[in-house]
């Protein structure tokens, strides 16, 4: 099932690489089926997740180079299900919503006598079938990447994730497009070279204890020397908290998420930076318990720095994208609490926050892409005023903003209330100035909306278009799945918490009980 | 959909009957909400009549739950309504419940009751706007959030509806958009109800950390196991909660902006409901606040001093609207006071608060049908001499305006007359000041009040040349004249005989001592009452009123400027909070990213080359992926080494 899930994306990419030139239409429209089909797969696979039953799921092992243990080994916990669940809705949508970027720079038709659009060649020249088929190729390695439960394997796929990112920001993004997908790449392998240092080392401590393997479930039961553990734990986590982006690795991303295209973007944060977070809680938390404790306060204060700080520089930006960027650098400190919080809370409200933010930060990115697309500009003030001629536009935007800064009834609300009281049982400062992360919130937001969507409308933006069909059938699932997950989460906290609980269960880790400890009438 | 509960556990039993139907309460405005929104323009033609209904069936559930619930013995009036587990993660379990008792009920029929007869008025007031269908749509969503406010039986659902009707009132302080003033009121409003969110926050996430539990009953019962310290910390952060949603100092400041919304949305949100969802807060977490004498002195501090600081700023407003939003402030600031009391003042809180929302709404939507008829002006220094061209509205805002100086027999007489009582038996130095502090505010709220009507009805007629008032339609006046009786009639309908206190009871125990109609300070109110009056006469009526406000003293141009509540915010939040904002930019854009592409270009070899790469040639990337290939083959021969 799993591998089926790898390879029908994969397989679909070089299918619509290898079509004539010229079929544009049909390369786009084979690039949604074959990601509608997936999602569909995903579906189904999440309805026939046994709840309660073992942790790992759809499992499948073989042999990949036996020489030095490397297994292709597949399989899925609740936490890598709803992950996994999350990318294959959101590529659908981003492929939709791409449907006409491709051509244009970074979503954006530039003036004709633009320097920037002139010496990045020829507009024209982009080819729409490879934009899709690298979308195809990173659905592949996002859903390997979060399945993989061999070491070896999901390093490769999280350094394999990279390739087709790069190429879509480096060819398809805005007029900084190259630096920013340089700099994206160089951290990234800086991080992923720590990373495989890291792996390779656990081969070998592995190896020292007989047999040498990079199977997950065998590595956690390795006793690994405390110092050892805490040098791999660094290894992980620095390649983890570049990924997810932790303060103070953050600057690549609103370099690379506002250079992107925005349907990149929204897999870019809504889904790669995941990959960090998802690693910290299954890697750098299972592997090593004891490591993971030790380092705890330093996550926490970075965490906290970050929702602060990102906040703060949010609130501060002059472009849209970029804004976006850096509200997820606030959220993503959201997560990392969560996870080293180490209550039930934490854990798996930082798991949901992940799905949850996917999908709200994705809808933001997707309605500020419709938005720059119509104005050739992503700068804030180069709007004002589109309510006034574009209602749907607003309306969307609104409600995407409104999950951003977690507004109750949304799903972002249930995960980040979870996060802080999960963190507040254990970390009451940390918590409470992460709470505050709630009012900076609603200043970045509405002041952004204010400024681009309220007041008498800009010259610059009468006429504008209000949305098509194909970008409400875009926008539309992923505000409802919001909307419902916000008053009904209990499908997505089901599959996430038996696990959250077994990984707590596998670290010895406990709720600390309220302070008030005889409880006689709980129902 | 409506499993019942039934443990013999819980001190709510399970509803029965016609109230285990209580889930429509909120299904009916919320459904009106998401089909008009969800409609779109299809529903222009008949979406303010869908609004309407809507409201209006859910007042009807709500009495139907009411008659029912009279049925019952006092101790059994207390009824859950279990609808469905939303968060469930370890031992943290919020459920979405509704919790029917004496209290919630009362709110229930004053939200659903004031909401409609509020919905029907906006039907003509809000005729000739485009967006009718959307304002019908945000109203629905409005009552829908805050009958789940009410009705939640624990904390983290309160918070839901807390927040949901911060943002239907967002969304309505905004509803001209276009207005860069209301756009800029409304997103003011949510921030600083979300400092108070803040505080609302913190205090669930405590009480889960000492009670294991956010439910009602699970705080409440075991409030009296946690320390002291505890206890105060909660109440205090509820405090600040209530602060931020009912304009309290020192989260007073966006109340009066809020004005920028259509004068309906004044009425029911600014006025009526949602603005005294603090005091609701408080006096359900009174469990909480008996606990902590601390807490409830700082909570009585809170609603003394907002209710001279209100009746201040009301005094010195030429904008009708503005002055009522003083007024508003301050009255909420005797409710405050009166929760803050303790046992002898939470009835006379909760009935101040629904006399309130009768008199308040009343002189609201009597505002609204004077702007209507004065070509939406608002400033009063352009009225006078209204009462012979707009009768019923004249009729209706001066039983208003007797209602909320305390005109005895009237309901504010009843109602505010208690609190000031309340605070006197209180006793000791502490209540001596809170009791003076209430008098003196109830002569200042005749003085303001009386200079509205005098300035809006009597006097020269100053009105602009293009101005033709007129009485409005009989869908607005209508309202008018129900709000009115219920101005006249809820304080002695409520308080004579302590009806509403027996029927409290079961919520927040059974009065000690029944009510006294005349006390010793009866006498010195109404004294204090003509005295405003008198005041505001000379000055407003044997006085001619000049067009444009004379410079006016220090005192005057600082109630002007709402106490200099803007400009405290401005420099200690807003001008920091940009410099800040700033120098954080600088200092990300310029010392951490400015080390890393230092690094780089250290790497690199030259600076030089960081900028070639951003040349965008293809051979430039094949260099890069060059240079990180080269980076992993250098980095497996170290590991290997």
């Amino acid at each position: 099932m799993l591998t089926a899930l790898i390879a029908i994306p994969a397989l679909g990419a070089l299918l619509v690489a290898l079509l004539p030139k010229g079929r544009d239409e049909l390369a786009k429209r084979a690039a949604l089926v074959i990601a509608l089909a997936v999602a569909v797969l995903t579906v189904v696979m999440a309805v026939r997740f046994k709840i309660g039953g073992p942790r790992f799921q759809f499992v499948e092992q073989h042999w990949w180079i036996k020489q030095f243990g490397v297994h292709y080994a597949v399989g899925v916990d609740g936490i890598a299900l709803a992950l996994i669940v999350l990318s294959a809705i959101l590529v659908p949508v981003v492929v939709l919503a791409s449907w006409n970027d491709a051509e244009r720079s970074g979503g954006v038709t530039l003036p004709p006598s633009g320097e920037a659009g002139r010496s990045q060649g020829g507009e024209a020249q982009r080819s729409v079938k490879t934009y899709f088929a690298l979308l195809l190729s990173l659905e592949a390695m996002m859903i390997g990447v979060f399945a993989a439960t061999d070491v070896f394997l999901f390093y490769v796929f999280f350094e394999a994730m990279l390739i087709p990112m790069y190429f879509i920001i480096g060819s398809y993004g805005g007029p900084q497009r190259s630096y920013a997908a340089v700099k994206f790449l160089l951290y990234s392998l800086f991080g992923g070279l720590l990373m495989l240092a890291a792996v390779i080392a656990l081969y070998v401590v592995s190896a020292k204890g007989g047999n040498g393997t990079f199977l997950f479930d065998e590595l956690t039961k390795l006793h690994i020397q405390p110092t050892t553990a805490k040098w791999l734990f660094l290894g992980f986590i620095i390649a983890f908290a570049i990924k997810a982006p932790l303060v103070p690795f953050h600057t690549w991303l609103p370099d690379a998420a506002g250079q992107a295209p925005a349907g990149a973007a929204v897999l870019l944060v809504g889904v790669l930076d995941k990959v960090g977070t998802y690693g910290m809680l299954r890697f750098c938390i299972e592997l090593f318990p004891g490591a993971a404790k030790w380092f705890t306060p330093v996550v926490l204060t970075l965490s906290v720095i970050g929702i602060v700080y990102g906040a703060i520089l949010a609130i501060g930006q002059v472009d849209i994208k970029r804004l976006i960027a850096y509200t997820s650098i606030s959220h993503f400190g959201f997560i990392t609490l969560g996870i080293f919080a180490m209550t039930t809370q934490g854990q798996t409200g930082a798991t949901l926050y992940m799905v949850n933010h996917g999908f709200s930060t994705g809808a933001l990115f997707l309605v500020a892409g419709f938005l720059i697309s119509r104005r050739g500009s992503a700068r804030i003030d180069a709007f004002g005023g589109v309510r006034k001629v574009a209602p749907l536009l607003a309306g969307t935007f609104l409600i995407a903003g409104l999950s951003g800064l977690s507004l109750p009834g949304l799903s972002t609300f249930v995960s980040e209330f979870l996060v802080l009281v999960g963190t507040f049982t254990r970390y009451k400062v940390p918590a409470i100035i992460a709470t505050s992360g709630i009012i900076l919130a609603a200043v970045y937001i509405l002041w952004m909306y204010q400024r681009t969507m309220t007041g008498p409308t800009a010259e610059s933006v009468k006429g504008m278009r209000d949305l098509s069909k194909r970008e409400l059938v875009v926008i539309a699932p992923v505000l409802a799945i919001l909307v419902v997950l916000g008053f009904y989460p209990k499908p997505a906290l089901d599959i996430i918490n038996p696990s959250v609980k077994q990984s707590m269960v596998r670290v010895v880790q406990h709720d600390p009980k309220p302070a008030i400890a005889e409880k006689g009438t709980r129902p | 959909m409506t499993t019942l509960l039934a443990d013999p556990q819980l001190h709510a039993q399970a509803a029965q009957g016609v109230q285990s139907a209580a889930w429509l309460l909120i299904a009916f405005p919320l459904a009106g909400a998401a089909i008009l929104l969800l409609g779109g323009r299809r529903t222009d033609k008949w979406g303010h009549l869908l609004g309407v209904a809507m409201s209006l069936a859910s007042f009807v559930v709500g009495v139907a739950v009411f008659v029912s619930m009279l049925g019952q013995p006092g101790t059994g009036r207390s009824r859950v309504v279990h609808l469905y587990q939303w968060v469930s993660v370890g031992s943290f379990k919020a459920d979405m419940n509704l919790l029917i008792d004496p209290l919630s009920i009362s709110f229930v029929l004053l939200i659903t009751g004031v909401g409609s007869l509020i919905h029907i008025y906006s039907i003509g007031y809000m005729s000739h706007d485009p967006d009718r269908r959307r304002f019908f749509a945000y109203l629905n969503l409005f009552v829908a959030a805050m009958l789940l406010l009410v009705l939640a039986d624990n904390y983290l659902s309160l918070y839901v509806g807390w927040e949901g009707v911060g943002l239907a009132s967002y969304l309505l302080i905004g509803f001209w958009q276009h207005k860069p003033s209301a756009a800029a009121a409304a997103k003011k409003a949510f921030i600083v109800n979300r400092v108070g969110d803040f505080g609302l926050s913190v205090a669930i996430m405590l009480m889960f950390a000492t009670f294991g539990s956010v439910s009602f009953q699970d705080v409440f019962g075991h409030a009296s196991q946690a320390s002291h310290g505890t206890i105060t910390a909660i109440g205090l952060l509820l405090l600040l909660g209530a602060c931020g949603k009912s304009a309290q100092l020192p989260l007073q400041s966006w109340l009066l902006d809020a004005m920028e919304g259509p004068t309906p949305v004044s009425a029911l949100i600014h006025a009526a409901t949602m603005v005294t969802a603090g005091v609701y807060l408080v006096v359900r977490s009174h469990a909480i606040f008996e606990l902590s004498p601390e807490a409830r002195l700082l909570v009585m501090i809170v609603g003394a001093a907002t209710l001279i600081a209100g009746a201040i700023i009301g005094c010195a407003k030429d904008d009708i609207k503005k002055a009522l939003a003083g007024s508003t402030m301050s009255q909420i600031g005797y409710m405050m006071l009166a929760a803050g009391i303790g046992k002898a003042g939470y009835v006379f809180a909760i009935a101040h608060l629904i006399a309130h929302g009768f008199f308040k709404a009343g002189l609201f939507l009597g505002a609204g049908s004077i702007m209507h008829g004065m070509n939406d002006d608002v400033d009063m220094r352009k009225f006078g001499g209204l009462r012979k061209v707009m009768p019923i509205t004249f009729a209706t805002f001066g039983l208003g305006y007797l209602a909320i100086i305390g005109f005895p027999g009237l309901s504010g007489w009843w109602t505010k007359d208690g609190i000031i009582d309340a605070a006197f038996e209180k006793g000791g130095t502490s209540g001596q000041i809170l009791g003076w502090t209430a008098l003196i505010g109830a002569g200042i709220t005749a003085y303001y009040m009386s200079r509205v009507m005098f300035m809006t009805f009597f006097g020269e007629r100053r009105w602009d040349e293009d101005v033709h008032p007129h009485e409005s339609p009989q869908v607005m006046t209508i309202p008018l004249i129900l709000l009115a009786l219920g101005s006249i009639a809820a304080g002695a309908f409520l308080i004579a005989g302590d009806r509403f206190a027996n029927f409290l009871a079961p919520v927040i125990g059974a009065p000690q001592v029944a009510h006294k109609l005349i006390t010793p300070y009866t006498g010195v109110v109404f004294v204090l009452m003509v005295a405003g009056v008198a005041i505001a006469y000379v000055q407003y009526l044997r006085r001619p009123v000049p067009r444009t406000a004379p410079a006016g003293s220090f005192p005057v141009v600082a109630a002007r400027k709402d106490l200099y509540g803007d400009a405290l915010n401005e420099s200690l939040l807003m001008r920091p909070g940009q410099w800040l904002t700033r120098l954080t930019v600088y200092f990300d854009s310029r010392t951490v990213d400015g080390l890393v592409n230092g690094v780089a270009a250290f790497v690199g070899g030259t600076s030089g080359r960081v900028r070639r790469l951003q040349t965008g040639y293809v051979r430039s990337y094949a260099l890069s992926m060059f240079f990180g290939a080269a980076l992993i083959v250098g980095a497996l021969l170290l590991v290997r080494l």
